[in-house]
């Protein structure tokens, strides 16, 4: 029993990350139907920048004397910085080929992604690197289960996320323009809503997540490494199809399910560590032949799929 | 026209200044201290480059490059229009009477890069036929290269089957691994088709990675079995027939040569029958297929099953000519690179495969010294070429737009 709930822990910490990268996804394909591969090397991307800045504060003495506020310092300076990049890599890549075949922009973004991992590859080097240790110890024993700090700061990073996300989309002006966009683009055009700066903003949000989750992702197993972006990315993509694309509440449910059955294979089936990665994409294959539209139901104009 | 010169330049600067911005942080920060001058270096050298090409596009814009342009656009379709007059034979006879002697021309190494872009060429073919022609988005069509390349490889190994046996094995498995992925994703389209055949390409990899009984993991199969030929030979007049193992690379090349033929006829005769006009149709509108009594389900099976045994027939000789598989040559990247040759080189259009295939395997070969910045130069040039020419280099001569392309 105590393995059991030990494993539903580790099961809701990696959902919430693959909930972070999932909404990236799924307000993208919500609001201009287009995968964007780029997003799990901005996951990356995320990752890498926690670890130069943190690296630098620990050699600044900072990590020392103020650990948790150089990790919410690292985690803002990361978002905007993915948040940027992503606007980038939209303007580009994206905003010129609005207008054309989906097979282009599709493609324009597997370049995107191929583009940004070798630049990380090469701006930052084959291996892996390390985070600093200072938050990988410690935790508590509560029944018999083992929770370590870094588990609770990663839910209660990812909790925070998700509400301020949810206040955003449906409490403020822009994420009442982001969903009028996402539902007809031309007819909130006509009333005044300047589609190309929601788009910028919705790649910019969901790049900002997605370097959450790479910072905790690189915490939660103590380094990260330039191609780390693609399976992750595959499987919060799974997880916004899970829960239903276009719907931002249907991915963060299908991360915490994705996440959960990734843990619970591995610890109960068989081989199940080996094959860890391909649940995910069975789950995906499953999801897709018999219930096209996802357990929460989609948010895609249907002549579009 | 000036006014908006002004802005776009103004915009092209604000371009290179966030371009710096997101360069900075990744190598500036570095043992607690930061750097600038190899971030600077870098960007700098980008940063001219972008200039000049952003600059030349600017005069072509604005018709200052006419007087260039013009000439090359008129000798472009002069050329072109004298090889469309010419009879068909003129052109084929001199390219396989080069690429019947190409080995004895050159070195080992050109060898072995025009086998590389032979076994491309098989490759991309095949894929054409499923994305060219029938329209089906597939990201995992390397698994069928892989499938056929273990299929050889352990029957070679376990049961010392000879390769041309084998070779109608493996693309019979690689068929059937098409069917059986084809089956359940058929119904989906689109982006959905894509991501679910990207899944696929993921499973059978990291099933060929885990399954060490059968297939040595990550370590590999090793001891495959080179193909062989009998020679017939006349000693002491008496008539004999002499086995010979083909391990040198010329005649490796004739091999590959052979299927990379038969696949571009194969390819050519699928292209103009009923089944390809039916797989066109499913490509242009699958509904109004439907409609006019195309079985749009079992052609786009039948697509899949046709793609998958030119990649299978293409495994099996890589596997022949390694003599080593390991899971490292069927990852996603090379799926990546067969869909952009096919892309690249133009949807459907067989020379633009094979120019897509020239391009994309020979060219960085030209670039050796650049090797470590082959892959982000490909993954910038895929989404350039979108922007600039997103037919491709040699576009088919029919291609529509897809009904759901259009909002």
């Amino acid at each position: 029993m105590d393995y059991l709930f030990q494993q539903l822990i580790n099961g809701l910490t990696l959902g919430g990350v693959y909930a972070l990268v999932a909404l990236g996804y799924t307000m993208v394909y919500g609001i201009i139907s287009l995968i964007n591969f780029a997003h799990g090397e901005i996951f990356a991307a995320g990752g890498y920048l926690g670890v130069i800045l943190l690296s630098y504060m620990a050699s600044q003495g900072l990590m020392a004397s103020h650990p948790w506020f150089g990790l919410a310092f690292a985690l803002i300076l990361a978002m905007g910085y993915c948040a940027m990049l992503a606007m980038a890599v939209e303007k580009v890549a994206y905003k010129p080929l609005r207008s054309s075949s989906r097979l282009s922009v599709l493609l324009s973004a597997l370049g995107m992604s191929i583009f940004l991992q070798n630049g990380l590859m090469l701006t930052q080097g084959v291996y892996d690197k390390a985070y600093p240790t200072e938050f990988t110890h410690g935790g508590f024993e509560w029944l018999g289960v083992r929770v370590s700090f870094m588990q609770i700061g990663i839910l209660a990073v990812t909790g925070l996320l998700l509400v301020l996300l949810n206040a955003l989309v449906f409490k403020t002006r822009i994420g009442k323009a982001m969903r009028a966009t996402s539902q007809d683009k031309v007819m909130s055009a006509l009333v005044g809503i300047h589609s190309d700066r929601v788009i910028s903003t919705t790649f910019a949000i969901g790049a900002a997540l997605a370097a959450a989750a790479g910072i905790m992702v690189g915490l939660y197993y103590g380094s990260v490494r330039y191609d780390m972006g693609f399976v992750p990315g595959i499987k919060a993509f799974a997880a916004a199809v899970l829960g239903g694309i276009g719907n931002i509440t249907g991915a963060m449910i299908g991360g915490l399910i994705i996440g959960m059955v990734e843990i619970l294979a591995a610890a109960y089936i068989p081989h199940g560590g080996e094959y860890k990665d391909v649940f995910a994409f069975v789950i995906l294959i499953g999801v897709l032949y018999f219930m096209p539209t996802g357990i929460m139901g989609e948010n895609v104009d249907d002549t579009r799929v | 026209m000036i006014r908006g010169s002004r802005k776009s330049w103004q915009y092209f600067g604000l371009g290179l200044a966030w371009f710096f911005l997101l360069l900075w942080p990744l190598m500036g920060i570095r043992d607690g201290q930061f750097h600038f001058a190899e971030a600077f270096g870098v960007w700098l050298r980008a940063a001219v480059g972008a200039t000049i090409c952003f600059g030349l596009y600017r005069l072509g814009k604005a018709g200052r490059l006419d007087g260039v342009l013009n000439p090359l656009g008129a000798a472009r379709d002069a050329v072109g229009g004298a090889l469309a007059r010419a009879p068909r034979w003129m052109l084929l006879v001199p390219l396989a009477a080069f690429a019947l002697s190409y080995p004895m021309l050159t070195n080992r190494y050109a060898q072995d890069v025009a086998i590389n872009v032979l076994v491309y060429i098989c490759l991309g073919l095949g894929l054409n036929v499923v994305v060219g022609l029938c329209g089906l988005l597939d990201l995992g069509y390397i698994a069928f290269y892989g499938v056929g390349a273990y299929t050889y490889a352990l029957l070679s190994i376990h049961y010392a089957v000879p390769f041309w046996l084998c070779l109608p094995v493996c693309a019979a498995f690689a068929a059937i691994a098409g069917c059986l992925i084809g089956y359940p994703t058929l119904r989906m389209r689109g982006d959905y088709l894509a991501i679910v055949t990207l899944g696929f390409g993921e499973i059978v990899r990291i099933v060929i990675n885990n399954w060490m009984a059968l297939t040595g993991g990550p370590n590999g199969l090793l001891g495959i079995k080179s193909p062989g030929i009998y020679l017939p030979q006349l000693v002491d007049g008496s008539f004999s027939l002499e086995y010979l193992v083909i391990r040198k690379l010329e005649y490796l090349y004739y091999i590959i040569l052979a299927l990379a033929v038969f696949t571009i006829i194969a390819v050519h005769r699928i292209n103009f029958s009923r089944i390809g006009r039916a797989f066109e149709a499913i490509r242009e509108d699958e509904t109004a297929a439907e409609l006019m009594g195309v079985d749009t389900f079992r052609f786009k099976l039948l697509a899949y099953a046709l793609g998958a045994v030119f990649g299978g027939l293409a495994g099996a000789f890589f596997a022949a000519r390694m003599r080593f598989v390991s899971p490292e040559s069927f990852t996603f990247i090379e799926s990546a690179m067969v869909l952009a040759m096919v892309v690249l080189g133009g949807m459907g259009s067989i020379p633009g495969v094979i120019l897509g295939a020239l391009a994309l395997v020979a060219l960085p070969e030209m670039f050796r010294g650049f090797e470590l910045y082959r892959m982000l130069a490909f993954g910038g040039a895929m989404a350039i070429m979108m922007l600039v020419r997103p037919a491709g280099l040699w576009p088919a001569a029919r291609l529509g737009k897809r009904s759901d392309d259009t909002e």
